[in-house]
């Protein structure tokens, strides 16, 4: 048996480590809470009804930012719409029939590349596109075809690990029973990963909405004097409403510009409790 | 044995005789690798006996589960490079890539080592294999429900509780819900691969019982986890060593009176 001392001295270090490590973590979760109390600090007293349910008057500089709440809404809409059904059928793909062959790694190699690619990139892209080359204009549909490709690879990845965590003797049971492949996706598998993926998409399109770069030359308008009535109609958005009243419009109130940025902070960590809720409410009802 | 050479198409030949006639399954000649190079069979022949217990034993990776799962085409699931030979049933080679394995798998049914419950009810469990097929009429799945749970000897524990999660019930019950569950599909031959490995000795018992019962109605095919269990279940036995079949014999036989040399010193406990 060791001599005491150099066991007191052992665990003097074990405890200098973990303190170390505490301290590291900490110090990754100060930035978060400062920013969340920041914003909402300065930005509560700008929030009232009419801040939330009335269009800006006067050059933004007064009134409520209703056309950019609504078209952060459709945005994220939009997106859902159209990068859920692709996204999920591409992760079932991989994740259930794909064999491994060099085709297969090439996709996923595609799948990779498309996620590192800079959000602005995205924009310029949509804006050769969707905006100009298929003559869909500066629109909500430009803008959330941009976002959806954008959103693509989270939802893609997200959903083919939630689809490879079901256990596989599931599959095997399925199989001996006499069910095809697709029964058994359908009845077996999908409904187990079906809090995963919806965890996937919620922060997919957690991360689509609160994107400035892509709605830039897509969809997002400085100032319209209606809400848009149609896909094809540009909209004002969040982000971007952020942007120009903190950067484009003189003697704008600080409190509107922190206002805006607190709806769009609530809205976005609104998105992801929601995703957190789903998470847990699944693992506590797993039957495995 | 009747060569194998006549048969080019796989459907039933009037003027010749099927190989293995008279039993439920004939083997011939199984041979399979694996496509990371492993053997697993190597010309396997073995006829299957209907209405009996048959107890395919050895030591572990002999391959023994490998044939086992070719008796359901479940190898279809695992990358295998090479496979050979013919399984015949109700006068068909099931190895033929035109076979209706779906149908094949509800007459051939497996019983897993580890009790592997869906995750749901246990009345869900049980319908699950009727639904695949497309039965509808809920009457008759109620009856076969309950009848597939007393033939697994598991319906007087279970009677009051079909909707509650399968997961509720202890090891020993869910494996015989898994058994339940191949019986409510009305199989002809069941595949058990070390069914009782994990469960203590009251549930082993009362699968082996079952198993018992059942074979009056059914074939089956076990893979014993011990040589004990060999001994206590087999009519007729085969000795299944590094991928080939070393001996088949009655249960009787082969357990006290090997003829060949390696059955003995493994039933001896000279290796394994």
């Amino acid at each position: 048996m060791a001599a005491p001392a150099l066991s007191r001295r052992r665990y003097a270090v074990q405890r200098a480590g973990f303190a170390g490590l505490l301290a590291a973590t900490l110090v990754t979760v100060v930035p978060i809470v400062l920013i969340v109390a920041l914003i909402l600090w300065q930005g509560a007293p700008a929030i009232s009804p009419e801040f939330l349910t009335q269009p800006p008057r006067q050059g933004m500089r007064e009134g409520g930012i209703l056309p950019a709440i609504l078209g952060t809404l459709w945005l994220t809409l939009g997106t859902g719409i159209l990068a859920v059904p692709f996204g999920v059928a591409a992760a079932i793909y991989l994740a259930e029939y794909a064999p491994e062959s060099r085709w297969t790694r090439t996709i996923r190699v595609a799948i990779i590349s498309l996620a590192g690619i800079p959000s602005v990139v995205y924009g310029l892209f949509g804006l050769g596109l969707f905006v100009l080359f298929l003559r869909f204009g500066t629109s909500i549909l430009a803008g959330s075809f941009t976002l959806a490709i954008m959103t693509l690879p989270v939802i893609i990845s997200t959903a083919e690990e939630a689809l490879r965590s079901v256990p596989h003797s599931f599959r095997v049971v399925s199989i001996s029973l006499g069910g095809t492949q697709w029964q058994t996706i359908s009845r077996v598998v999908l409904p187990e990963a079906l809090p995963g993926i919806l965890t996937g998409v919620i922060l997919g399109l957690e991360r689509a909405a609160g994107e400035t770069a892509p709605i830039l030359f897509t969809a997002a308008a400085f100032f319209l004097p209606r809400l848009p009535t149609s896909p094809l109609d540009a909209t004002m958005a969040l982000p971007y409403h952020l942007f120009v009243i903190s950067t484009q419009v003189p003697g704008m109130p600080l409190r509107l510009q922190y206002g805006t940025a607190a709806v769009l902070l609530v809205f976005v960590l609104g998105m992801n409790v929601l995703a957190t809720l789903v998470r847990s409410r699944a693992r506590a009802r797993r039957q495995w | 044995m009747v060569a194998a050479t006549a048969h080019s198409e796989g459907a039933p030949m009037a003027a010749a005789r099927l190989p293995g006639e008279g039993h439920a399954i004939a083997i011939r000649g199984l041979s399979l690798v694996y496509s990371d190079g492993k053997e697993s069979l190597r010309d396997v022949t073995l006829d299957i006996p209907a209405h009996a217990i048959t107890v395919l034993f050895g030591p572990a990776g002999g391959g023994k589960s490998t044939l086992l799962r070719s008796l359901n085409r479940l190898n279809d699931l695992t990358d295998v490079r090479h496979l050979s030979g013919q399984i015949w049933f109700d006068g068909r080679d099931i190895l033929r890539p035109d076979t209706d394995v779906i149908a094949l798998r509800r007459r051939v049914g497996m019983v897993f080592a580890r009790p592997v419950v869906l995750p749901m009810t246990i009345r869900q469990n049980m319908t699950y294999g009727l639904e695949l097929a497309g039965e509808r009429d809920r009457q008759r799945m109620e009856q076969l429900v309950e009848h597939s749970l007393r033939a697994a000897a598991l319906w007087e524990e279970v009677a009051g509780r079909l909707d509650q999660p399968a997961v509720s019930l202890s090891g020993g019950q869910q494996q015989r819900l898994c058994l339940a569950r191949v019986l409510v599909l009305e199989p002809e031959v069941i595949l058990l691969d070390e069914p009782t490995s994990g469960l203590d000795p009251l549930s082993t018992g009362k699968v082996e019982a079952s198993l018992h019962e059942l074979k009056e109605r059914y074939t089956i095919v076990l893979v014993p986890h011990s040589i004990q269990q060999a001994a206590r279940m087999a009519d007729h036995a085969a000795f299944v060593l590094n991928g080939q079949l070393i001996e088949v014999a009655p249960g009787r036989e082969i357990f006290t009176r090997p003829r060949d040399r390696r059955t003995q010193d493994y039933v001896e406990g000279r290796f394994g």
